[in-house]
């Protein structure tokens, strides 16, 4: 049968299905099992109303225990078991932890974890802040929210043109090798290509110590009043500034001891190291809409007599963003952060399309396709994959903390 | 809202171009492949697709004469045009590779045996010779020329309607259509039902499985992949159509619930228990009351799940296979890239084809698209 057909019959069959379900079940429990009539009618209905949240819940509570509770038991099985069925133990664990590619997708993917929220948090932060203001701001929110629409493969052809490398002395078709050899190492290319970049950072390193010590102060002035989940929060947040600025150090100090290869086309996506980030521009490209989209919601619910008051105090525009506009949002913006978080645990189609994971671009999720896929390696695959539930684990509980708090 | 009355801003002008050059960054990448997809081959690798719109100066392929020769006073003359009229002006050109630029335009070149070649700046040939050519190997000309502005469809015709091997993309549309129709409408009727019995129905554990719904929400669903695969085949489901479809029910189904959930739960109460009174049971109040009711949630999940299944490629992949009949525009994509990776005209045509549908559905229904993820994430 032609699968276009097959279609048009599975969506008659199942939406009739669905619908004759739930009438027919309800039908059913209301005229024949317990009726509404007779000497027992009201306890009939009281027994009813019991019976019919899960007769709506039925077909739900199957699907979500088939595809998604039972595989996470079914895999944490496999990661344990050998390629007969035999149990090994951690055996799989320990010769995934001996592979260098394993340590190389997991040292990719905590970058990935970083740059990628932030970038997308900051840049969407910005657009919020930006397109709220002027007039033409709509037009500018749906062209940078467009990206959400593309998916992640064609997101990649549409880089992988701009990463495109000629060999020297041909067009350069890619924007990327174009921009870069109007670059000769003359002034200019000093100027553009070493102090502002240097100035760049200096600015984000000093905002992330910033940053840092508004983070810490807290633990290092009046420690006893937090509790120790939230000064566990804060530690974290400290270490990371820390990672973040130590890593932005080496950058700096790259920028000036450095040669940068000026008039030669480069291919971007096989330098080590870097080709990541051109990687993750991708993802941030993509997430930066999603990030306004919600921010820009949060920035306009902010009581307006906060900013009022803060202008008659003598705030410039800057202080009423980063001192009342953004502690007011912090609680979306955490929403955001780990919304992205959550993507990118499991970004796999542009690691696919563009490098396949060589020259040292592997992340998890492509890692594990690599174990379950081509290599058929089930155990392998199975306890990379817990490795990602793993890291998961800790957005889960805080969700449904959360949602648990909200219900009550 | 920064302002108090009268106060006008002095960062006006600045936020106005920044955020201009934003927009530009956020579209151009996107802008650049449209581009290349209407340009032919040859162009696309001749010069950047931020030269397209401008008149340029290029070295084009080498055109080999060819034509009928007529006598003319004492010889024998094959002229013609090389562009066809396609209003290129041509400003030097050669006869062989080496020397691609030897003559200018209106120049006459001598070639073997006393053959005389001559190119106008238009186009216009005429090649001359003392004996007749019908033996001789035509000449090859090289010519740079300002070329204007050149747009063409045929990109895309090819890609549709005449694939070469292992292309089909065409093909690849129709499975796409199959599957993720059917995977965004099923789970939106289940979900709504379950919806409603956790919005709006008392029963013990109601909490609990509100939890679980969370928690399932981030569940990653590379964890689903192999146990699924296993289960499918023992049901006998194995990798096709039906496989998928429940596959992307499934990995929907917490995103549709949680969504549905948070907006039942937001309807007055007063309607429902009026409703009730009046002798209507769950099932009349969901179908007449709940589900109208429920038409911008129902409406922005729909999209969510639309653009996730349409755009989806590891599902597909693993569910439905990686066979030329049996792909999805997503995995197309990848093979395309994989195989033809340097062929832009194809890969920037292929791309479009797949990202259209999203992008029309985007830009049609994007205020329920942003109120959906407003409604998901902020609280």
């Amino acid at each position: 049968m032609n699968p276009a057909l097959q279609a048009l019959f599975v969506i008659v069959i199942g939406v009739g299905g669905c619908v004759g379900y739930f009438y027919l079940s309800n039908l059913f429990l209301d005229k024949v099992l317990f009726p509404a009539r007779g000497p027992n009618a009201g306890r009939n209905i009281n027994r009813a109303n019991m019976i019919r949240p899960w007769l709506f819940l039925f077909p739900a509570l199957v699907l979500l225990a088939a595809y998604l509770a039972y595989p996470v038991f079914a895999t944490a099985w496999l990661s344990l078991h050998g390629k007969t069925g035999n149990f090994v133990g951690f055996a799989n664990y320990a010769s995934m932890a001996s592979e260098p590619k394993f340590w190389e997708s997991m040292r990719n993917n905590m970058l990935w974890l970083i740059v990628v929220p932030a970038l997308s948090t900051a840049f969407g932060l910005l657009a919020a802040q930006l397109s709220d203001r002027i007039r033409w701001g709509s037009v500018a929110k749906s062209l940078i929210f467009m990206p959400m629409a593309i998916s992640f493969v064609g997101a990649s052809v549409i880089w992988k043109l701009i990463y495109d490398t000629r060999p020297e002395g041909q067009a350069q078709i890619g924007l990327l090798n174009a921009l870069w050899l109007q670059f000769d190492g003359g002034i200019g290319s000093i100027l553009l290509l070493k102090l502002l970049p240097a100035l760049f950072l200096l600015s984000l390193i000093a905002a992330f110590a910033y940053a840092g010590w508004l983070v810490a102060r807290p633990l290092v002035t009046a420690p006893r009043r937090e509790t120790a989940l939230v000064m566990a929060g804060r530690a974290l947040g400290v270490a990371l500034v820390i990672f973040l600025v130590w890593e932005l150090v080496t950058w700096l100090a790259g920028l000036f001891t450095g040669t940068m290869p000026y008039g030669k086309p480069q291919t971007w996506l096989t330098i080590p190291y870097w080709n990541s980030y051109f990687l993750m521009i991708v993802l941030v490209w993509i997430q930066t809409g999603f990030a306004m989209v919600i921010l820009s919601a949060a920035l306009r619910g902010v009581p307006e007599d906060t900013v009022e008051a803060a202008i008659i105090d003598g705030a410039n525009p800057f202080q009423i963003f980063f001192q009342i506009k953004v502690p007011q949002i912090m609680s979306t913006i955490v929403v955001v952060w780990t919304t992205i978080t959550i993507v990118v645990l499991k970004v796999f189609d542009i690691v696919l399309a563009m490098t396949n994971g060589q020259w040292e671009t592997q992340v998890l999720a492509n890692y594990m396709y690599d174990k379950l896929f081509r290599s058929l390696d089930w155990g392998v695959g199975s306890a990379s994959a817990m490795v990602i539930m793993l890291l998961v684990t800790p957005i889960l509980i805080w969700n449904v903390y959360n949602a648990r708090k909200e219900m009550r | 809202m920064d302002n108090i009355a009268g106060k006008k801003s002095a960062l006006v002008w600045a936020v106005h171009l920044s955020t201009a050059l934003l927009v530009a960054l956020w579209v151009l990448p996107t802008f650049g492949l449209l581009m290349s997809s209407f340009r032919t081959g040859d162009q696309i690798s001749a010069s950047g697709w931020w030269r397209s719109l401008m008149t340029q100066e290029s070295q084009l392929p080498a055109i080999r004469i060819a034509g009928e020769e007529k006598p003319a006073d004492g010889g024998y003359v094959i002229d013609g045009n090389l562009f066809d009229g396609a209003g290129a002006a041509i400003s030097h050109w050669g006869t062989s590779s080496k020397a691609p630029e030897a003559y200018a335009a209106g120049d006459t070149a001598t070639l073997n045996d006393g053959v005389t070649l001559t190119v106008q700046a238009d186009g216009a040939y005429a090649l001359k010779s003392p004996a007749s050519m019908a033996d001789m190997r035509m000449p090859r000309v090289f010519v740079t020329a300002a070329t204007p502005p050149d747009f063409t469809f045929d990109n895309y015709t090819n890609v549709l309607f005449s694939p070469l091997a292992g292309q089909t993309i065409g093909q690849a549309f129709l499975n796409t259509l199959t599957v993720s129709i059917p995977a965004t409408v099923i789970p939106i009727l289940i979900a709504a039902f379950a919806a409603y019995a956790l919005a709006w129905m008392e029963f013990p554990g109601r909490a609990l499985l509100v939890a679980v719904v969370v928690g399932l929400l981030v569940v990653p669903l590379q964890l689903a992949l192999i146990p699924l695969l296993q289960l499918h085949n023992q049901l006998g489901i194995g990798k096709s159509y039906l496989g998928i479809w429940m596959a992307h029910t499934g990995f929907g189904l917490p995103l549709a619930i949680y969504l549905l959930r948070n907006y039942m739960a937001g309807l007055p109460r007063d309607i429902i228990e009026n409703a009730r009174v009046d002798g209507a049971t769950d099932f009349q109040i969901f179908v007449k009351i709940i589900l109208p009711l429920s038409f911008p949630a129902l409406a922005s999940f729909a999209i969510f799940q639309f653009l996730w299944t349409w755009n989806d490629l590891l599902v597909a992949l693993v569910f439905l296979g990686t066979g030329n009949d049996q792909q999805v525009l997503t995995g197309n994509l990848v093979n395309l890239m994989g195989s033809r990776g340097g062929d832009w005209e194809i890969l920037s045509a292929s791309a479009f084809v797949s990202i259209a549908v999203p992008l029309v559905v985007f830009f049609a229904m994007q205020k329920y698209l942003v109120r959906g993820l407003l409604a998901g994430s902020v609280k």
